[in-house]
């Protein structure tokens, strides 16, 4: 039975109990934020929102994060088909290596790109050879962002096809559906919500990536210099392109989580129906 | 019931660490027993209190910019060693990054800064007195090549040659001001010409946001080059280097200050003084920097 808050509240002296605490971290996750907005309403920000620094972060960090998330998607759809419905060997030592990056802190992520694919890197030496650098260009970003962020459209898509009704499979099966048939018909279709879902927190996530940035790609406005970097460095200079930046990050990471809750609503809906 | 005992020995511990609540037990403790946290919880057995009391802990927070890290860490030992009880906190970033934290808020007893700029931003915001900030080191600029070498560079104008990677700290940072400033009295050098500075500046590959990260990327041979400070040179002595010459050269100054606000202002008076006395500047010159003469 659900009980209003105003119920808990009053007429029984044990609801705050539950609301007080609740509170403690409300205001620890939502006032920030607010603070944020606050100082950010004013005539100079449109100013700094609009400086060349700031519209050079934001289209550089939607070209990467859309590549990345691209990329997530093209590599990551099949990977966690794979693991869905596969058995082989090693199969928990990989997913372990695909939930890893999810954990690990941004700055180990950077310092190992660095040291895989830098130009004097365990593997980068040979690319170095063949003429690819990749420290401090734009695809370094990509593959920072990538890194810490593709393993949750994984992982989503793991249990997307996981949760597929066991008896609809061994139908197309039965039907004679190859494995292409099986998953472009079946499988794909029936896990769409749990590809939204990975879609946009993989694209959230690639957004804020600032730690394997900084580390394996630099700091250069136009090339490597994402909004979160944008942000640290603003928050040096003087804080009005720092803030205005936040802000515009904010709005954005809460326009993707409001669509993700919406579709998710919908397709539950359309699940239901079906 | 059986549960009972640990409980009543558990508040009788509280009760003992909060002091003026005292039990009788707990009056027979030294006033220092509250800050071992162990103790109260062992009361039934403590054996008689020790006459000498330990000195009160106590903590000094100090702000310093980067490229201190070495010479610093070394110096809060040493204080540390001198002054029982007192432990050293440090907290090392790019300057602007610690004044920007300490206008905001963050609390400290101590910042060193590389440069003026932001020494003077604390002072414009009242949080060390105008008159506190000593001069204690100087410093130079060098630019630092990987061990290998891999661009094969010989002289400052190698720098631009299209296609070099170079890494500087950002210009927010005092060492990506100081670099500026040196590339800037280089344009007026006939020796590099007119164009220098556009020209180095095409070949950067990233601004730093402090000036061990520069250091790091070139140790990683990451950067074919990097501008850093002499005694990063020779903090870290794997490095190549080439001399930028006196002439064109700054000569950066680092002020320290005790905090209006301290925690610990007797403390901070005397980590200042360390750092100024002939121990602590000879901590300074063995880590590259040249020590101003009293």
């Amino acid at each position: 039975m659900r009980r209003s808050l105003r119920q808990l509240a009053f007429n029984q002296y044990s609801g705050w109990v539950f609301i007080l605490p609740s509170l403690v971290l409300i205001g620890l996750l939502g006032l920030p934020l607010l603070a944020l907005v606050w100082r950010a309403i004013g005539k100079d920000f449109f100013n700094n929102a609009l400086s060349p620094t700031a519209i050079a972060a934001l289209k550089l960090s939607l070209l990467t994060s859309t590549v990345s998330v691209l990329i997530a998607l093209a590599a990551g759809t099949p990977l966690a088909y794979i693991l869905a419905r596969w058995k082989f060997h090693g199969k928990t030592a990989l997913e372990l290596l695909i939930d890893l990056p999810v954990v690990l802190p941004p700055s180990v992520a950077g310092l190992a790109l660095l040291i895989a694919f830098g130009r004097q890197g365990v593997f980068g030496i040979w690319l170095n050879r063949i003429g690819i650098t990749l420290p401090f260009t734009t695809a370094a970003v990509v593959m920072a962002q990538t890194f810490v962020s593709a393993p949750l459209f994984v992982r989503s898509a793991h249990v997307g096809f996981a949760g597929i009704d066991k008896q609809l499979e061994e139908a197309a099966t039965v039907e004679g559906a190859n494995e292409w048939q099986m998953f472009r018909y079946i499988m794909v279709p029936l896990a769409g919500r749990a590809f939204l879902t990975g879609f946009i927190l993989t694209w959230t996530r690639a957004l804020g990536e600032f730690g394997a940035t900084i580390m394996f790609a630099g700091n250069l406005i136009g090339k490597t210099q994402t909004m979160p970097l944008a942000i640290y460095l603003g928050f040096e200079r003087g804080l009005g392109v720092a803030v205005a930046l936040s802000v515009m990050l904010v709005v954005v990471s809460i326009i993707l989580l409001g669509v993700m809750r919406r579709l998710e609503r919908r397709s539950t809906v359309i699940m239901r129906e079906v | 019931m059986k549960r009972c005992p640990p409980v009543i020995l558990l508040i009788t511990a509280l009760l003992a660490a909060c002091g003026p609540v005292a039990t009788p037990i707990a009056a027979s403790l030294p006033p220092t027993a509250t800050a071992a946290p162990a103790a109260p919880v062992l009361l039934p057995t403590l054996p008689p209190p020790t006459p000498e009391p330990m000195p009160e802990p106590r903590t000094l927070t100090v702000f310093a910019a980067a490229s201190l890290s070495d010479a610093f860490t070394e110096i809060g030992q040493d204080f540390e060693a001198v002054h029982p009880g007192v432990s050293v906190a440090l907290n090392f970033a790019g300057s602007q990054t610690l004044s920007t934290q300490l206008t905001q808020g963050a609390v400290a007893d101590i910042f060193a800064s590389a440069n003026k700029t932001e020494m003077d931003k604390l002072a414009a915001a009242s949080l060390v007195p105008t008159d506190a900030p000593r001069n204690f080191l100087t410093n130079q600029l060098i630019v630092i090549l990987p061990k290998y070498n891999p661009a094969n560079l010989q002289t400052l104008q190698d720098l631009t040659r299209p296609g070099m990677k170079l890494v500087l700290a950002d210009k927010s940072v005092p060492a990506g001001k100081y670099t500026l400033q040196i590339l800037d009295n280089m344009v007026k050098d006939a020796a590099f010409g007119a164009d220098f500075k556009t020209r180095l500046l095409a070949n950067v590959v990233s601004n730093e946001t402090d000036v061990k990260q520069v250091v790091a990327k070139v140790q990683l041979g990451e950067a074919d080059a990097g501008i850093a400070y002499l005694s990063d040179s020779i903090a870290a002595p794997e490095l190549k280097t080439i001399q930028i010459p006196a002439n064109l050269n700054v000569l950066a100054r680092y002020p320290i200050a005790a905090l209006t606000n301290a925690p610990q202002p007797q403390l901070a008076a005397d980590f200042v003084a360390y750092v100024l006395s002939a121990d602590g500047q000879a901590i300074l010159k063995k880590w590259g920097f040249n020590p101003i003469s009293p």
